[in-house]
């Protein structure tokens, strides 16, 4: 019998089914329902001892007293204060919101679930009415009237089921007039919490895991060079090339950091492997380091503070090493931090140099201050340089589509390098509809430290406008490969994926990459990196002069 | 968390099932852990995955890739699902004593 941490346990017509509509009650007077399938499990006490964290404690989400610690109330509401003073982006999102409704209907969450406090006007009131209440005027005089309420016990549990049922995409974001950051509004939530010791344990056992040994899966040194090793031996197998992709290697022109999940989970251990053909064919000066070993920074979905100690280990490991620039991989949210945090938090990073591809010259102006290129965009100047020797036609067993990851598209704006570069690499790519991708693009539903299996009900939910999309393009065009440029993408979509689109299967860009990268030295090719048969086999490149070695 | 009796010894189990103490680890407990998974004898196939995992696991404190796993026992990943119902990490890992893993997985 399937569990409610099973796609399995949930008929798609109960999903499909229209919701109830709103409940009967005030929202201010519907207490939280948690059932399985719809929460996270919290932070284990050991995890927060790691990380020196308060009030570490073992607690169940259905237990009716979380223990909080006494004088609980004046800690949030410090809390609050504080951050209203250190934030003033906080200060003008509790403010401004005029309930306009624009946001309302673009949560996948609220689509797929309709569940009304999913709606990120009112998931944002969830912390604005207890803000009224106790910082406003008009709240304090009016109280309800003017939208304030008090802090209790129930408002703590509401705000621990619904900012952890947003994923921090920012969809919402897009279409708000006032440019309201939704996704700071749930970190600032998340953070009140923590100051009670509330967390989830999906984030905070990888932030546990991150601030010890560099990654969220606690990888060691020697983990990961066995996990190498293994990826040497695939790609000697379906490609006749000996790669030797460095660790720690002091000196080393470029570092090289990007998600730890690629290291070991299918399907990104195909993207990883894509790095270490395509570095390998450029005869690139980089190193992997076993300390930066992660790209992703759970510390994010935790509080600033634990976003910026984590961070700080990619810069840190860049001035041990003595690299002049950092070249990051499909991660997803590495890259809303290192745009929009990294500056301010543990930068500007003057120890390092402007970041210039060795093999094209080209001086990435836009990664002046961080230091920090996306793999995209070395790739996209790669092909537009004309030094990677490229046969698409290895790739015409894929009909491919493309996720834009929630962080990278509208965290930085890398719309256009990932298109360029499946056009360069595929015969195949077809576009999901235009409310579905580039800036509006729909979140996997697992982002933000929700990719866990006991949420799966949520999980499924707010992958129903994605997979929508998906199943959309896989019916219109017969689309069998998802292309994404997250590592929480490659873990979710899968499920979501097999759920709502069956038969779908879901890549990292640079895997397609190195399926049609023609290498120097290769042999016949007979399948892609997976193992899959090609549709046309290959002849194999015995001394070929590429491009990118002229 | 969870105390339960396993294989003659009370362990602390997370909500999914997983002993927390990787140490307090024998046969014993493996197939006690093996019966919540379902799988109520332990065959010599159930216990080639097993040790793998376990050995793997005390070498280098994680678990392997999938494929790795599969390469070096000789089972096909269906294999492994028809052993244990809920798959390699959710399942073999679990009856194996390894901790959940976590992150971008």
């Amino acid at each position: 019998m399937p569990t409610p941490d099973q796609p399995e346990y949930y008929p798609q017509h109960d999903l499909l089914k229209p919701p109830a509509g709103p409940p009967q009650s005030d929202w201010m007077d519907t207490p939280v329902d948690f059932r399985p399938g719809s929460y996270i499990y919290p932070g284990k006490a050991k995890n927060l001892k790691i990380l020196d964290l308060p009030h570490a404690r073992d607690w169940s989400v259905t237990d009716a007293d979380w223990q909080l610690p006494a004088d609980w109330q004046r800690t949030v509401l410090e809390g609050m204060a504080d951050r209203l003073g250190k934030y003033r982006s906080f200060q003008i999102f509790m403010d401004c919101c005029v309930r306009c409704g624009a946001c309302s209907d673009k949560c996948h969450f609220f689509l797929g679930g309709g569940d009304p406090k999913n709606m990120p006007v009112l998931r944002a009131e969830l912390l604005r009415s207890v803000y009224r209440k106790n910082f406003t005027a008009l709240g304090k005089v009016l109280g309800r009237i003017a939208g304030a309420r008090e802090l209790t016990v129930d408002v703590i549990k509401e705000w621990f089921s619904y900012f952890y049922q947003c994923t921090e995409c920012r969809r919402c974001s897009v279409f708000c007039p006032f440019g309201i950051d939704t996704a700071e509004v749930t970190m600032m939530g998340r953070e009140l919490l923590g100051l009670l010791g509330i967390y989830v344990n999906w984030v905070i056992e990888p932030v546990a895991n991150c601030f010890r040994y560099g990654n969220h899966l606690g990888i060691q040194p020697h983990g990961l060079r066995d996990t190498f090793d293994f990826m040497i031996d695939d790609i000697e197998q379906a490609t006749g090339i000996r790669v030797d992709p460095p660790l720690n290697k002091k000196g080393a022109e470029i570092l090289f950091v990007t998600p730890s999940g690629d290291f070991v989970a299918d399907p990104g251990t195909y993207t990883c492997m894509g790095y270490m053909l395509l570095f390998h064919e450029l005869g690139l000066d980089y190193t992997f380091s076993t300390y930066a070993s992660d790209g992703g920074n759970f510390g994010l979905f935790t509080s600033h503070e634990m976003t910026k100690r984590l961070n700080a280990k990619i810069y840190a490991e860049a001035r041990r090493l003595g690299v002049k620039w950092i070249l990051g991989g499909e991660c997803g949210h590495m890259w809303r931090i290192v745009h929009q945090y990294m500056d301010t938090m543990n930068g500007p990073a003057d120890f390092l140099e402007v970041p210039r591809s060795p093999v094209t010259g080209t001086v990435f102006e836009n990664a002046r201050s961080t230091k920090m290129v996306h793999i995209m965009e070395f790739l996209a100047d790669l092909i537009h340089e004309g030094r990677l020797k490229l046969d698409p036609a290895r790739n015409d067993h894929l009909r491919v589509t493309f996720h834009d990851s929630c962080n990278p598209a509208r965290g930085m704006g890398l719309l256009e390098e990932p298109r360029y570069v499946i056009r360069n690499v595929c015969h195949h790519f077809f576009e999901m509809p235009a409310n579905t991708i580039r800036e509006q693009t729909f979140c996997c539903g697992g982002g933000a430290g929700l990719g866990t299996d006991e949420n799966m009900e949520m999980r499924l939910r707010g992958g129903l406008p994605r997979g929508n999309a998906v199943r959309y393009v896989q019916q219109r065009h017969g689309v069998n490969r998802l292309a994404a440029i997250c590592a929480v993408d490659r873990a979710t979509l899968p499920t979501v994926c097999d759920y709502w689109a069956p038969g779908v299967q879901v890549t990292g860009v640079t895997e397609l990459v190195a399926n049609a990268l023609v290498l120097r030295g290769e042999k016949p090719r007979s399948t892609d990196l997976r193992g899959e048969p090609l549709q046309t086999p290959t002849a194999g490149e015995s001394a070929h002069e590429g491009p990118a070695h002229d | 968390m969870e105390i339960r009796e396993l294989g003659g010894k009370q362990l602390e189990l997370d909500e999914d099932g997983f002993i927390q103490d990787p140490a307090a680890w024998d046969e014993a407990v493996a197939a006690a852990l093996a019966k919540t998974e379902g799988v109520d004898e332990m065959s010599e196939k159930h216990w080639k995955l097993v040790n793998y995992l376990r050995n793997y696991y005390l070498q280098f404190q994680m678990a392997p890739m999938i494929r790795k796993l599969c390469k070096e026992t000789g089972f096909k990943l269906n294999e492994v699902y028809e052993l244990f119902p809920s798959g390699p990490a959710k399942g073999a890992c679990k009856v194996a004593g390894l901790p959940k893993p976590t992150g971008c997985v």
